[in-house]
């Protein structure tokens, strides 16, 4: 049997195991709030999270593309992408994936079912979830510096547009003083 | 702690297993709210004044810091019943552990409420318990420390003042309340925010928190009953500071400048036109949000005896008051013994409809969809709900006007007259148990976006979910720091669902006597099959 349909078979076996891994990164207070998924709108980071390593493990192993991963993986990232973590830590339980199937697969890979060429492809294919993962969270992080930028932005302008002490560009035709007047520094006329 | 490239993906479970007193707070930049300006401490004669950043080893406290913490402590203890028994009760069941939107966002313990009590409570058991006296950390008891400062400060301000966890609390205990104790305390020795004392300092030398001047407020408003009567053909001029008018109106000043809170203003606008209501504006009280609510007591009184001053000054029967949450807790929880009651107004009573808000027998105020829910229900409006027919509405529930004054019911009356397609999210989410934006309780500023995305996403998950299964495209509220903090949260969790006011609903819907063929909606975009749809 391939790697891939042994994997296929285990699913279930090494997403709970991944999440549980995942689920270590937050503080350890918290893990048993967290691993309870059967609520997801008492507990949004673990029934997410859980939903989608299953997701993108299942999309991994069946060779989707990049841009049907990305919505897959997006949530988790989006969440972690807020929460206190480093960059690297809010994108390192991608890699978690590579031990946590050695583990599942402990007894095929002493009995050499799996070929160590099969699993460098599924590292591979690892890492490459990676660099999805950190294109992700660079997004994320970029709205969120857009939303400071604007919050900022549309307290003030907003505000001085109304008091007319700012104003637009008017819309060609409606200005008083034709835009293209000063077109040769206003000196069309000499 | 350094660590080698290989080391870099092995599980770093975080914080390492220590008990909670000897992990101190992560203060680091982006994690804090910005200080007060000296200047606004000054300008309101608060303590401590000076320039100083939470990342700073040295935060500058007065001399005797820990002296004047124990002894407002002891003050607030003797004043307030319910702060010694919310500090002595807790039998710490865990039933509001996972209740609250920050913890469930971030996972961080000390966002547990009960977590949240113990920084406090662990103080008051060093200071004032014989048990924490003798037993110290085995009694749950800690020496205040300047760490124990720090510490109040980030979680403190971690913390909405949303109530949520008090719903699940069998002993009732208000951890909101405990927030308020340890904000005031904070304050005594100069430690607090500039997002909140910026306000207040404006609002009681302007009127409102943004500062806007009263020439500018008159000019605002002129300015949305020109786009009113582009809209509607409706002309509308609203009187300010009327003497003899029957009702004065006083709205959050978010609703003023701050899109989309300006459409629900034009709403309101509209519907007094349409009704001929007797009202008048103030530039004085052009503010119905409190900040003082989040300051201290005292600062919340100054506040909200300036909306009665000026509704005494002008003379006026009674107050309705717009779309805002806080400024509903304050007038219901504490207007009354505060600044109340307000004898010298009269119970509300609709000049419409003849309906006596006895609701408002003492604060002679009403919250204005009470006011539009009555309209409603004796049928006083015209009402063409097709025109929101573009629009899949999901109803968030405010904190403070859902669990301070139980408004429920209300808006959902007046939502489903003015909009055909309205959908609940799930009922754990909903009502009492709702969930807060995220960015209550003068925590809505931009240098802890983070924190404010993490602390609504239980809100945005709700939100997904009937986005998803129905096509929300719209949330509605009754609340100014909603509108102004919703849109993010919306835009970063669920795109595709914009924010409204109930009374922008309500002036879209509204078909107001001489007006004009609707084409646009207030927002002044085109409605789908405006021309074509004239088979009525
Ligand atoms: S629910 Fe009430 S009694 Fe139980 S831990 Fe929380 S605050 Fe304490
Ligand atoms: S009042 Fe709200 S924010 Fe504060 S601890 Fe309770 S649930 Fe959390």
């Amino acid at each position: 049997m391939g790697l891939e349909k042994i994997l296929g078979l285990k699913q279930s076996e090494i997403t709970k195991a991944w999440f549980d891994q995942v689920v270590k990164t937050y503080h350890g207070d918290s893990s048993h709030f967290l691993l309870d998924v059967k609520d997801p709108f008492s507990n949004p980071v673990g029934a997410t999270t859980f939903k989608a390593l299953g997701e993108v493990f299942e999309a991994l192993i069946s060779g989707k593309t990049r841009s049907e991963i990305i919505p897959l993986l997006d949530p988790p990232i989006r969440i972690r992408a807020v929460q206190e973590f480093s960059p690297s830590q809010a994108v390192s339980f991608v890699f978690f994936l590579k031990n946590v199937v050695r583990h599942c697969l402990e007894k095929e890979i002493k009995n050499t079912e799996i070929s160590e060429k099969e699993l460098s492809n599924f590292d591979d294919k690892v890492d490459g979830l990676s660099l999805i993962a950190f294109d992700i969270y660079m997004g994320c992080r970029e709205q969120i510096f857009k939303f400071r930028a604007e919050h900022v932005k549309s307290r003030t302008l907003k505000l001085l547009e109304k008091a007319d002490i700012l104003c637009e560009v008017p819309e060609v035709g409606t200005e008083i003083i034709p835009h293209n007047v000063y077109k040769n520094g206003g000196f069309e006329n000499t | 702690m350094d660590i080698k490239p290989e080391e870099m993906i092995k599980i770093n479970t975080k914080p390492p297993a220590k008990h909670w007193m000897d992990i101190p707070a992560d203060l680091s930049e982006g994690k804090f709210c910005y200080p007060a300006k000296a200047k606004s401490l000054e300008y309101l004669h608060l303590p401590n004044p000076r320039d100083w950043s939470p990342a700073d080893e040295d935060w500058k406290l007065p001399e005797n810091w820990q002296q004047i913490i124990h002894e407002g402590f002891k003050e607030r203890l003797d004043k307030y019943r319910s702060l010694k028994v919310f500090m002595d009760v807790c039998v710490r069941c865990g039933a509001c552990a996972d209740k609250c939107h920050f913890y469930i966002g971030s996972g961080d313990p000390k966002n547990m409420p009960v977590l949240r009590a113990e920084l406090l409570r662990s103080i008051y058991r060093n200071d004032f318990t014989t048990l924490g006296k003798i037993f110290g950390r085995l009694a749950g008891a800690r020496k205040l420390t300047p760490l124990v400062i720090k510490e109040w400060f980030s979680y403190f301000y971690q913390c909405t003042e949303c109530r949520r966890c008090s719903v699940f609390c069998p002993y009732g205990i208000d951890t909101a309340e405990i927030t308020m104790m340890a904000r005031e305390l904070l304050n005594l020795i100069g430690v607090n925010i500039h997002w909140i004392k910026d306000p207040v300092s404006n609002c009681s030398r302007t009127g409102n928190h943004l500062g806007i001047q009263p020439q500018n407020f008159k000019e605002i408003i002129e300015f949305f009953c020109e786009d009113i009567e582009e809209i509607t053909g409706v002309a509308i001029n609203p009187s300010f500071n009327r003497k003899g008018a029957e009702v004065l109106f006083v709205t959050p000043s978010g609703d003023a400048f701050a899109d989309p809170g300006t459409y629900t203003f034009m709403g309101y606008l509209m519907l007094f036109e349409h009704i001929g209501l007797d009202y008048t504006l103030s530039t004085y009280a052009s503010e119905g949000g409190n900040f003082g609510l989040f300051t201290s007591s005292d600062m919340m009184k100054k506040l909200n005896a300036k909306m009665y001053h000026e509704a005494k000054r002008l003379g006026v029967k009674y107050i309705i008051g717009g779309e805002c949450g806080h400024m509903w807790r304050v007038i219901n929880q504490y207007m009354d013994t505060m600044n109340g009651p307000a004898d010298f107004l009269d119970v509300p009573k609709s000049p419409i409809t003849g309906t006596v808000f006895e609701n408002a027998a003492s604060t002679k105020m009403i919250h204005i969809a009470e006011f539009t829910a009555d309209l409603i229900k004796h049928n006083k409006l015209k009402l063409d709900p097709k025109r929101n027919d573009h629009l899949k509405v999901t109803w968030h529930d405010s904190c403070n006007t859902a669990r301070a004054m139980g408004l429920l019911d209300e808006p959902r009356h007046v939502l489903n007259a003015v909009c055909n397609n309205v959908f609940e999210m799930p009922p754990s989410t909903t009502r009492e148990y709702t969930f807060c934006c995220g960015s209550g309780s003068g925590t809505n500023t931009e240098e802890i976006m983070e924190q404010r995305l993490r602390g609504g996403l239980p809100r945005a998950n709700a939100v997904k979910y009937v986005h998803d299964k129905y096509g929300v495209n719209m949330l509605g509220c009754v609340c100014a720091i909603d509108r102004a903090v919703l849109p993010p949260l919306m835009n970063y969790w669920v795109p595709g669902v914009e924010v409204t006011g109930l009374h922008e609903l309500v002036g879209n819907a509204l078909v107001m006597d001489g007006e004009i063929e609707r084409t646009m909606n207030l927002r002044m975009e085109d409605l789908p099959g405006a021309e074509g749809d004239s088979d009525e």
